[in-house]
């Protein structure tokens, strides 16, 4: 990587740059950052199957009054203290007059 | 009347058994009645950890049984008096006891000891609900990995559905120099994740593997950073208010080493 070339200030430098844009590099913010993702699922006990075949249905019922993005669709479970939101994002391009 | 603590974390290897075994010793140590009790049965583990294996007679098994009188079964620790261990059965299995035979196992030794704790197995299975059936408090042993700390959420969860709120918890084997670099969860982040109390934290040891080795509790080594941590925690259960370590200021430099190998500190 050629890193082993700079000098003991540089290297000092290249640390502080890292920090600063880098914090994703760290590798306790990557294992935070997946303990967080699999503890929402495990709080809420929801497999990521279920969370899809929630979304296929929540398109089914939604494009019975809507016309919807359903490529751009997202539905997630988001987690603040201990409380879970099921969050869904869901893009409308049109709507229906009449229901069905 | 005694207090019922159990010892638990979900996932195995994280020093469930090392904890209980250190947390009696110190309690001992301070002069209270202590009753250990190794709920892991068919993998008994805690008198080898406390060096008592050799005095076994009884198990916790042929007392629900009725097969001795529960005295019996108890073994005095080598060194102080007031600290039992009830062991677990090797041969049976966890379904040789039930939570209803355990929560009069512990209201009966209540009346006698000042404290009960219960060294639970690892799982969620029929172990760790007979090893909770008499429990009042709850601690629960973590380390800083993504496993253990998504097992320590799990059962977190399920003792409070037990009721068995407020669950207290310990940090264990934590590599400061790592924490610093960025390459192991602080101990700020993992209580931010978990949402619970913190009871004490133990910086990784080379002294655990030793004094294991030789069947004593690295609580009693007053040279040693793990050593240190468990009394503080010992303490805290007592009521005290102890700082938790600062583990930056914690590591040894070579003179200080020097230092107290020649017995200057």
């Amino acid at each position: 990587m050629g890193l082993s070339k700079l000098g003991e200030g540089e290297t000092d430098l290249l640390d502080f740059i890292t920090k600063l844009f880098g914090k994703e590099y760290k590798s306790k913010n990557i294992a935070k950052e997946r303990l967080k993702l699999v503890l929402v699922h495990d709080r809420a006990s929801i497999s990521p199957q279920m969370l899809e075949s929630l979304k296929l249905d929540l398109i089914k019922v939604i494009s019975n009054y809507m016309v919807i993005d359903d490529e751009n669709l997202e539905v997630s479970l988001d987690s603040s203290g201990n409380t879970v939101a099921l969050v869904a994002n869901i893009p409308v391009k049109g709507m229906k007059r009449t229901a069905g | 009347m005694g207090q019922v603590l159990v010892v638990t974390s979900g996932k195995g290897g994280v020093g469930k058994t090392t904890t209980t075994a250190n947390i009696g010793t110190g309690l001992a140590a301070a002069g209270h009645k202590v009753v250990l009790i190794d709920t892991d049965i068919g993998l008994r583990n805690l008198d080898v950890v406390l060096g008592l294996e050799n005095r076994i007679v009884f198990d916790i098994v042929d007392v629900v049984n009725g097969n001795c009188r529960l005295r019996q079964a108890l073994i005095r620790d080598k060194r102080f008096e007031g600290l039992h261990l009830l062991p677990a059965a090797q041969t049976k299995d966890k379904t040789a006891v039930n939570p209803e035979q355990m929560l009069k196992l512990s209201a009966e030794l209540k009346k006698e000891f000042d404290y009960i704790i219960i060294d639970c197995p690892a799982g969620i299975e029929q172990g760790f609900r007979n090893a909770i059936a008499g429990a009042e408090k709850a601690i629960v042993v973590t380390t800083p990995e993504v496993s253990a700390v998504r097992d320590a959420d799990r059962i977190i969860g399920l003792l409070e559905a037990a009721d068995l709120r407020e669950p207290k918890l310990i940090i264990n084997r934590i590599r400061p120099k790592m924490v610093r670099q960025g390459d192991m969860m602080s101990i700020d982040d993992i209580i931010d994740i978990l949402a619970v109390d913190l009871l004490g934290i133990i910086p990784e040891d080379d002294m655990i593997v030793v004094t294991t080795n030789r069947g004593e509790a690295v609580v009693l080594d007053q040279n040693t950073r793990s050593g240190q941590a468990y009394r503080n925690i010992v303490r805290r259960i007592l009521g005290e208010e102890v700082p938790i370590i600062n583990l930056d200021e914690e590591e040894e430099g070579f003179f200080k080493k020097l230092r107290r190998i020649i017995g200057l500190k």
